[in-house]
């Protein structure tokens, strides 16, 4: 009993920031809760478990501060806090909120830079052999003169190539050092895990927001939530809250225009013919673009077969310049071909990302494509080097044994050792010059187009025919849906070439800190707030669900690599292997005891796995089945509401005409008392006359039935004059057991309100 | 970390932290903007408890709610005499509601109180129509007005008395995908 009054007491204190009630009731409530708890908590441990009570009742104390410790220590450390304040402040939630994307992409680059970083680079950089023990490690005897020209590095050629960022560097040795470093284990479970954590966070973010952005498209409370939900709290700007009233402004006066009139579909024919039009048009666009970037890719294979150096900058770096412009100018060209559809904004901002997410896909599949072709190419390569290296070696050792064999063996230089085409590095080379180009294009096109635009007009106006801030050019708007997927897309690729080139992780998080302080700066600098507001409402969903996408679809390619195609013999940790995932078998075999290695290949046995799949399948198909028939019971019951409203608000109106009518006749009847009974029942009336009326009515009807308060005064015991009585929660003083109104709670509150009602 | 702090006593500082949704850091931030406002006026040492109240217009006449249309409600609402004059414990109580974390029901408790311009408990014509000039700044006509809070209460008023109670407007605030992410005010 005693216990669970305290155990009542302990959960009212640690809801008590939820409560609805004035800071003064809260702190009171605190204390005395705290004292009562203190009180009644020693006297609960007397007898046998007492010093043990004690202990873990002292111990719950201090995990309390504990975790209160740690999450002050959190919020510290999240970063640019007041920064994104003062954007939202300036430009409202919508824009603020593709650098809360960006901080957040910040935070899981940050941990795969650790995870890279800390178990992959750094244990070869110490306890690996160093630079030029071994072939694999050192540049080779062709390229030394160039190996530290400042171009060679820009193109992670020379030093860069060969060194702890990319893959073929790595020694395939097993273990490595004195910590016995399973260095290829290591790598291996480096790529799986963060292609895992990945999913994991990505999902968890999904579910999370799923969980608190209700309902989707409804639109039964249309007005309501244009009236309650469309005043961005967050803005602290003046010009950005003119434009956010006059948003809401055009937003109120469509909406009422689309009441009153009914559609006016002057055309459907022209409409559906312009749209067809339009998607003709974007789709010439994505195959142009895609067969652009593949034609382009063999273009610069044959380059690289004539040799890199006969040919100019422009050539050398085709490929990327190419996918980067494609990348900037389309978009703009979509723009332009969605004005012949004729959408409402929103589902235009739809379309519109829809193209831009499949040009870009497009294009990186593309991309892919015509590196499988370079993959194989290498791969025949591989063949002939190998086959060339043992007649060299056939030949070297056939010269020194023809010397005297006192001589000691001819040690040969790792530089002069001929080398295989390393296709894992070529495939990280390839993903590295790509983010770079591509953020080089990004800067660029910042500073040109919003910058310099801005610049131009600002002081240009003075000496021009027309006004330029208001009409053509005008400063630019943020474009948040570009940007968005501008970062997703980026994303996308370090996923895929993370497994090839370690050092993705570690180049995106020093993009990605980068583009935080130039963009904000940007934006604050030249950017103006947008003068028509509108979210993909729940798009933050939307952006979640493209991320799951891209990370789906990227590491699909990696997958592929990864199971088909042998690793390079002489480069990387996987070298000598017939497959890269052997090495987990190598590991099972020597690493843990026996029984552990019998267990694992009885259980590969494909009379276990068969069924199991199966079981899967089984239990997937289950549970989807399970999740419909409660989607359809939600909708059932939904609609069980709704009419059950309806038929509510139809018994109302009809009690409500017939009190109205016997009021009358008792008017008639008697007019005095009509009379005395009005005054008896008025309170101060700020309302409208026809409110009154119904409500006065409604309070006649209340009285008759005996229910001698108003509605007005059941609660609270408010007093009759307007005195100001700001916090008094509807329920009245119970004392701390009071709870919010939420939806559980709902029946209670209307069983108070309409018993008279429902009685009838 | 550590109580290097004279402003409050710890344990002032830790009924703060279960009574609001802030860190320690947070508090003692907010107590730094809320002196600032008048430092004349407002101690430096809360140990005692004084019983200051920063009139209206200082707190109107932050940068984060000089802005907004509903400021006034706003700090009536959480006033202690409902005239919009704070003390320390509103101002907290106040930027705690309108944080991040606070849940979506206490916010559309607040957000009832907010719109109720003649604190009646309920939501009727005239607060809609209040609301809707305010939104919109008058531009829009006598007619218009009329037709958008007929429509509101057609749409939200579940029982059917002509006016929004807490309930209706709760049942309403809860599904729409956006109340959240707009009634937050960042500090």
């Amino acid at each position: 009993m005693l216990k669970e009054a305290v155990d009542e007491r302990k959960k009212l204190i640690q809801g008590l920031r939820g409560k609805p009630w004035a800071m003064k009731k809260k702190l009171v409530t605190l204390r005395e809760s705290q004292e009562f708890v203190d009180k009644y908590e020693g006297a609960l441990g007397k007898g046998k478990g007492r010093k043990l009570y004690a202990y873990k009742v002292m111990m719950t104390k201090k995990w309390m501060k504990f975790k209160r410790d740690f999450e002050n220590f959190k919020t510290a450390c999240i970063p640019w806090e007041m920064k994104i304040k003062e954007i939202e402040s300036h430009f409202g939630s919508s824009v603020a909120s593709y650098f809360i994307f960006l901080r957040w992409m910040y935070g899981i680059n940050m941990i795969l830079f650790c995870l890279t970083f800390g178990l992959v680079m750094v244990p070869e950089a110490l306890m690996g052999r160093p630079y030029g023990t071994i072939p694999r490690k050192t540049v080779p005897r062709a390229e030394a003169p160039s190996a530290m020209d400042f171009a060679v590095l820009w193109d992670f050629g020379g030093y860069a190539q060969y060194s702890v960022l990319f893959y073929g560097y790595y020694n395939n040795q097993r273990a490595i050092g004195w910590l016995k470093f399973r260095m290829p284990l290591s790598y291996f479970l480096v790529g799986v895990g963060t292609v895992a954590y990945s999913y994991m966070v990505v999902i968890r973010t999904m579910a999370r927001n799923a969980n608190e952005s209700g309902v989707g498209d409804d639109n039964s409370f249309n007005f309501s939530w244009k009236m309650f939900t469309s005043w961005d709290y967050l803005i602290g700007n003046p010009e950005t809250a003119d434009n956010k009233f006059a948003s809401i402004t055009t937003i109120f006066k469509e909406a009422i225009l689309e009441e009153q009139e009914s559609r006016k579909d002057d055309n459907i024919h022209l409409t559906r013919f312009l749209r067809v039009l339009a998607n003709f048009l974007v789709l010439c666009c994505l195959a142009g673009s895609g067969y652009l970037i593949y034609f382009v890719v063999r273009r610069s294979q044959k380059f690289a077969l004539d040799g890199l150096e006969n040919h100019t900058w422009w050539e050398r770096n085709e490929v990327n310049m190419v996918m980067s412009l494609l990348g900037m100018f389309c978009p703009m060209l979509f723009d332009v071909i969605s004005a012949l559809e004729n959408y409402h904004p929103r589902v235009a901002l739809q379309w519109q990302l829809g193209r831009i997410f499949a040009l870009f896909l497009g294009n990186l599949y593309t991309f892919i494509i015509a590196l499988m072709d370079e993959i194989n190419l290498k791969r025949e390569e591989e063949n002939i080097v190998k086959f060339n290296i043992t007649t060299w070696e056939a030949s070297h050792y056939n010269i020194s044994a023809s010397e005297n064999s006192t001589s000691p063996p001819v040690t040969i230089q790792p530089a002069d050792v001929p080398r295989g085409p390393c296709w894992e590095t070529m495939v990280g080379q390839e993903f590295v010059r790509l983010i770079i180009s591509d953020t080089m294009t990004t800067y660029i096109t910042l500073l040109i187009g919003d910058f310099l635009r801005a610049v131009l007009v600002r002081f240009l106006n003075y000496c021009w025919c027309w006004d330029l801030e208001a009409g053509f050019p005008s400063y630019s708007e943020f474009d948040v849906s570009g940007n968005v997927l501008g970062l997703i897309f980026n994303q996308g690729m370090i996923w895929m070439g993370a497994f090839y080139a370690p050092c993705l992780p570690a180049l995106n998080l020093l993009r990605l800190h980068v583009s935080m302080y130039l963009q904000c700066w940007a934006v604050m600098c030249c950017n103006v707030p947008q003068e028509r507001v509108f979210k993909a409402s729940g798009s933050n969903n939307f952006y979640m669900a493209m991320l799951l996408v891209i990370l789906f679809l990227s590491t699909l390619p990696a997958i592929y690599t990864i199971v088909t195609i042998p690793p390079s013999f002489d480069c990387g940790p996987f070298s000598g292997k017939k497959r890269m995932f052997d090495v987990i078998q190598e590991t099972l075999e020597s690493d843990f005891p026996a029984w552990f290695s019998k267990v694992f290949s009885s259980a590969s046995n494909p009379g276990l796995v068969l069924p199991f799949i199966l079981l899967m399948v089984l239990a997937i198909y289950y549970l989807q089945s399970t999740s419909k028939s409660y989607k359809e019971a939600n909708v059932d019951l939904k609609k069980k509401l709704q009419t059950q409203n309806e038929e509510n608000k139809k018994k109302n109106k009809l009690a409500a005409l017939k009190a109205q009518m016997d009021l009358e006749e008792a008017r008639k009847a008697a007019s005095p008392s009509a009379e005395h009974q009005k005054n008896n029942n008025a309170s101060p009336d700020q309302e409208a006359d026809e409110e009154e009326d119904r409500g006065r009515s409604q309070r006649m009807y209340h009285s008759k039935n005996g229910r001698s308060p108003p509605p007005h005064r059941h609660y609270g015991q408010l007093p009759a004059t307007r005195a100001p009585v700001p916090r008094n929660y509807p329920h009245g003083n119970q004392g701390s057991a009071g709870y919010l109104p939420s939806f559980p709670r709902e029946n209670e509150a209307r069983m108070h309100r309409v018993p008279s009602l429902q009685r009838h | 970390m550590g109580n290097k702090q004279t402003i409050f006593t710890a344990q002032q500082l830790d009924s703060y932290q279960d009574c609001t949704y802030f860190t320690r850091k947070e508090i003692l931030r907010l107590f730094d903007r809320y002196r600032d406002l008048a430092p004349q006026l407002v101690p430096l040492d809360y140990t005692c408890q004084p019983d200051v109240k920063l009139p209206y217009e200082l707190i109107g006449s932050m940068p984060e709610l000089k802005d907004n249309p509903f400021r006034q409600r706003i700090a009536e609402v959480f006033s202690d005499d409902g005239e919009g004059n704070m003390t320390l414990d509103d101002f907290l109580d106040m930027f705690s509601v309108m944080s991040e974390m606070a849940p979506r029901d206490l916010k559309a408790y607040y957000a009832f109180k907010i719109y109720d311009f003649n604190n009646d408990d309920f939501l009727c014509k005239s607060d809609l129509e209040k609301t809707l000039n305010k939104l919109t700044r008058n531009e829009l006509t006598e007619d218009e007005v009329r037709m958008v809070c007929e429509k509101v209460i057609d749409e939200s008023d579940l029982d059917n008395d002509g006016r929004l109670s807490l309930e209706d407007f709760q049942t309403m605030i809860v599904r729409a995908p956006d109340f959240l992410s707009t009634f937050h005010i960042r500090i």
